[in-house]
């Protein structure tokens, strides 16, 4: 290691402490001057008490009871309604990439036990469709359902209508034609090669400007804003978009980045994608989904601050965690190895708030299907967190490294966090938006426990296969085909445990275009505006 | 106003001293890395077929990095060669190095298995080699004819695993690619490699069989 670099590492590693410290320091002291009232600025006043939860059945919705309280309801009903387009247009797109990413990824799991499945066609070989699969479920589902819960929660964070809804929507098409061209790119052989990255850069810029259309009506919406305190939900949206377009834009600067330095930039941004990117949205959603279906405040206000930016300190250095053993300084992956290791710091802050939140409310979980989503979404969070930052130790990626192991852990965090998370949020905004209910309840309930179970199987199975694996490659004396049939009976079980998830991605996508097309018997009115209460509404 | 933009402000300088450390730094340190004198840069062909191995997804399943023998004892002592270092990927432009070994190892698969049959025949359908093998087999790489003519590049598939009549050649794309698996061959010594603490005591080995 050089002096120069040593040192300069040294510096880095003592601002990131110091400005932890110097958080701390402040929040202890009040500097924020905020504390638990910022928890409550979720609540419309007299809320507190009463679980908002549109998915749930036979609700009493909460609507006020004065007129004041009334009115502060029915301007919250104002602001969901002007972010209904925008909203509308993302999640929609979403679902439909998230079938379409499902039926990749089934398809890739058949041919890893069935290697003749579809041979005959270049652009169905594994190696295609592969990367589509996570290329439609990263940029097109986890990303564009983020984006339209985030829109969707601008305004009712903010407490005012979203102003300039109508770039979200133009960034939207943009959006999806960049996917369109990116996997088609991809299908045709045209991939830039590197994973997480192999849309050709041309079409990424696609990607930058479509989500340069978002921030702009977070910017106007916030700078509108009738709020005095900003709940912890809008920080981590914020920090999100800002940090997503820098990322994407550094990463895919064009040939700037030749041989082994281009895996430290590769991996940098592909971990920067979960941690700086879908994993604030997914924290910043159960933020505000759990207190608001429990109807009572987060617990601790302070340690969510210190959640955000120890989060933003620590994630945004772990990237080389993934070349670990690999032709690059080890100082780099040192460094790496520690913060992933710091990251319990964040991880734990958030884990407190949301299970201490639903301490003594687990009851809920039985009739409310956003909060079931939403909370065994941020239970798996701290499962797959912690379970990141042992993986990252040496002496634990000398064995899981190259193995389906790093499968199973992308799934927990991809999946059991982050799409349950945005599922349950999906559950709670669609009645809001088109004022419809959802029309078989019981869909929720199969679409629920086909992907638990299916997430159950991909997960164990390819955890406990990919442990053995990696424990055989370090010993020589098994033969490398010994260990591939080893591992087949997990890839077939991961088959079955993605057919019921892909299952479950039909009930959840035939329910979601029902309420689009208001199918099934529901009120006429508005769930919110039910006539018996709304005679006190007036 | 000022509070969200104060958040935002300090979410990107966060990123900025990330991108410091994990891009600049590495960059600079490892592109002043020595390249090794015995490293020789891709013909024509070989990097034709290097973009061959990038549209169908090789790296998907097979890395190019064989670590450390004090760290990771199996990689080398199954023949995937010496510890890689930054300098053996002087003219990789993207990076290959995989994180999945579904499949071996390829940084040395020139040495392992120096002919071109068999790198055809493999890729023509690795069962025809190894048994029980799930790597997927590439049947649009080739061509199947009644009859080869002058200059085409034949490859004899053993029954039951090839056509009923006719032959099966090779296209450009898979004899391209064939080349690029040759020229995987990175026995030779590499001179940044020494530098590293002595804690490995057994002789740098320097032609894998
Ligand atoms: C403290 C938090 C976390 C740490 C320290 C961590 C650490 C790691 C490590 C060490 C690897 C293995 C790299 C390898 O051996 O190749 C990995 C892979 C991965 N992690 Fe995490 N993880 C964390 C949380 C998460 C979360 C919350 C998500 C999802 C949103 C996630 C998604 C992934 C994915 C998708 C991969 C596979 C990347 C690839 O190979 O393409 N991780 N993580
Ligand atoms: C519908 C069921 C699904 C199935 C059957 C499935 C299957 C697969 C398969 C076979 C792979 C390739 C693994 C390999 O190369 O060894 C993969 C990779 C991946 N999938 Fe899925 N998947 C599903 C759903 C999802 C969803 C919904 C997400 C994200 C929201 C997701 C995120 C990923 C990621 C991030 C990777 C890369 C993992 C890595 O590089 O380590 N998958 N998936």
């Amino acid at each position: 290691m050089t002096p120069t670099i040593a040192i300069l590492l040294i510096i880095t590693f003592v601002l990131s402490t110091v400005g932890l410290l110097l958080l701390i320091w402040s929040i202890a002291n009040n500097q924020f001057s905020h504390g638990q009232a910022a928890a409550r600025t979720i609540f419309s006043p007299g809320e507190e008490g009463h679980s908002e939860d549109p998915a749930r059945p036979a609700d009493e919705p909460f609507t006020g009871n004065t007129i004041e309280q009334a009115e502060a309801i029915e301007a919250r009903w104002t602001a969901d309604q002007s972010s209904r387009t925008a909203v509308l247009t993302w999640l929609s797109s979403s679902v439909f990439w998230l079938l379409l990413g499902s039926f990749f990824g089934l398809a890739s799991s058949i041919k890893m036990h069935l290697p003749e499945f579809l041979t005959a066609s270049e652009f169905l070989t594994f190696g295609r469709i592969r990367p589509v699969h996570l290329n439609a479920v990263t940029y097109g589902w986890a990303s564009m359902a983020g984006i339209g819960v985030a829109l969707f929660l601008i305004p009712r964070l903010f407490k005012t209508s979203l102003v300039g809804g109508k770039y979200a929507v133009i960034g939207g098409f943009i959006w999806n034609i960049g996917l369109v061209l990116g996997l088609s790119a991809i299908t045709l052989g045209l991939s830039d090669g590197e994973e997480w990255l192999e849309f050709p850069w041309q079409i990424d810029l696609l990607f930058v400007v479509g989500g340069a259309m978002c921030a702009a009506p977070l910017l106007l919406t916030a700078a509108n804003r009738n709020v005095e305190h900003l709940y912890v939900t809008s920080w981590y949206l914020m920090a999100a978009l800002v940090w997503f377009p820098i990322l994407f834009l550094i990463a895919n600067l064009p040939f700037a980045f030749p041989g082994a330095s281009g895996a430290t930039v590769n991996w940098w941004f592909a971990h920067n994608v979960l941690g700086l990117w879908v994993t604030p949205i997914g924290i910043g959603i159960a933020y505000y989904m759990i207190p608001k279906i429990l109807g009572k405040p987060i617990i601790s206000y302070q340690l969510s601050l210190i959640g955000f930016w120890s989060l933003a300190l620590f994630y945004s250095q772990v990237g080389i965690h993934h070349l670990i053993g690999g032709p690059i300084p080890t100082w780099l992956v040192t460094l790496s190895i520690v913060h992933s290791v710091m990251m319990s710091i964040p991880v734990i802050t958030v884990a407190i708030n949301h299970h201490g939140t639903m301490m003594g409310n687990f009851g809920r979980l039985k009739d409310s299907p956003t909060l079931r989503f939403v909370w065994i979404g941020a239970l798996m969070y701290t499962v797959a967190s912690l379970q990141g930052s042992m993986e990252a130790l040496r002496s634990i990626n000398v064995i899981t490294h190259f193995t389906h192991y790093t499968v199973a852990h992308a799934h927990l965090g991809m999946y059991a966090f982050l799409s349950f998370i945005l599922f349950g949020a999906v559950y709670f905004i669609m009645p809001r938006l088109t004022n419809w209910e959802w029309p078989w309840r019981k869909l929720i309930s199969l679409h629920f426990w086909l992907v638990s179970i299916g997430i159950l199987i991909y997960v164990v199975s390819l955890t406990v296969a990919g442990w053995k694996q990696g424990v055989a490659l370090l010993d020589a004396a098994m033969p490398f085909m010994d260990i591939v049939k080893m591992t087949l009976p997990a890839l077939q079980a991961r088959t079955l445990g993605g057919a019921l998830m892909t299952l479950g991605h039909l009930v959840f996508a035939f329910h979601f275009i029902a309420m689009l097309m208001r199918q099934g018997a529901a009120t006429e009115q508005p769930t919110l505006f039910r006539p018996a209460v709304k005679e006190n509404a007036q | 106003m000022k509070r969200a933009l104060a958040i935002m402000v300090g979410a990107a300088l966060i990123l900025l001293l990330a991108t410091l450390t994990l891009v600049v730094m590495p960059y600079l340190q490892m592109s002043a890395e020595q390249v090794p004198p015995d490293l020789k840069p891709y013909t024509e062909q070989q990097q034709r077929g290097r973009q061959v191995y990038i549209a169908n997804g090789c790296v998907y399943c097979h890395s190019q990095q064989p670590r450390d023998p004090s760290f990771a004892p199996g990689d080398k002592a199954r023949g995937w060669g010496r510890p890689s270092v930054p300098g053996d990927y002087a003219y990789d432009e993207p990076h290959l190095l995989g994180t999945m070994r579904t499949g071996p190892d390829l940084f040395n698969i020139g040495a392992r298995q120096p002919s071109i049959d068999w790198q055809l025949m493999h890729l023509y359908n690795p069962r025809a080699i190894i048994k029980g093998s799930i790597m997927p087999s590439y049947p649009f790489l080739f061509r199947h004819v009644d009859e080869p003519v002058e200059g085409d590049k034949v490859v004899n598939i053993p029954p039951p695993y090839g056509p009923e009549s006719g032959t099966i050649v090779a296209t450009e794309d898979a004899l391209a690619l064939a080349e690029y698996m040759l020229a995987l061959d990175h026995t030779y010594p590499a001179p940044t490699l020494p530098k590293r603490p002595p804690k490995s005591d057994e002789p740098k080995e320097n032609r894998a069989p």
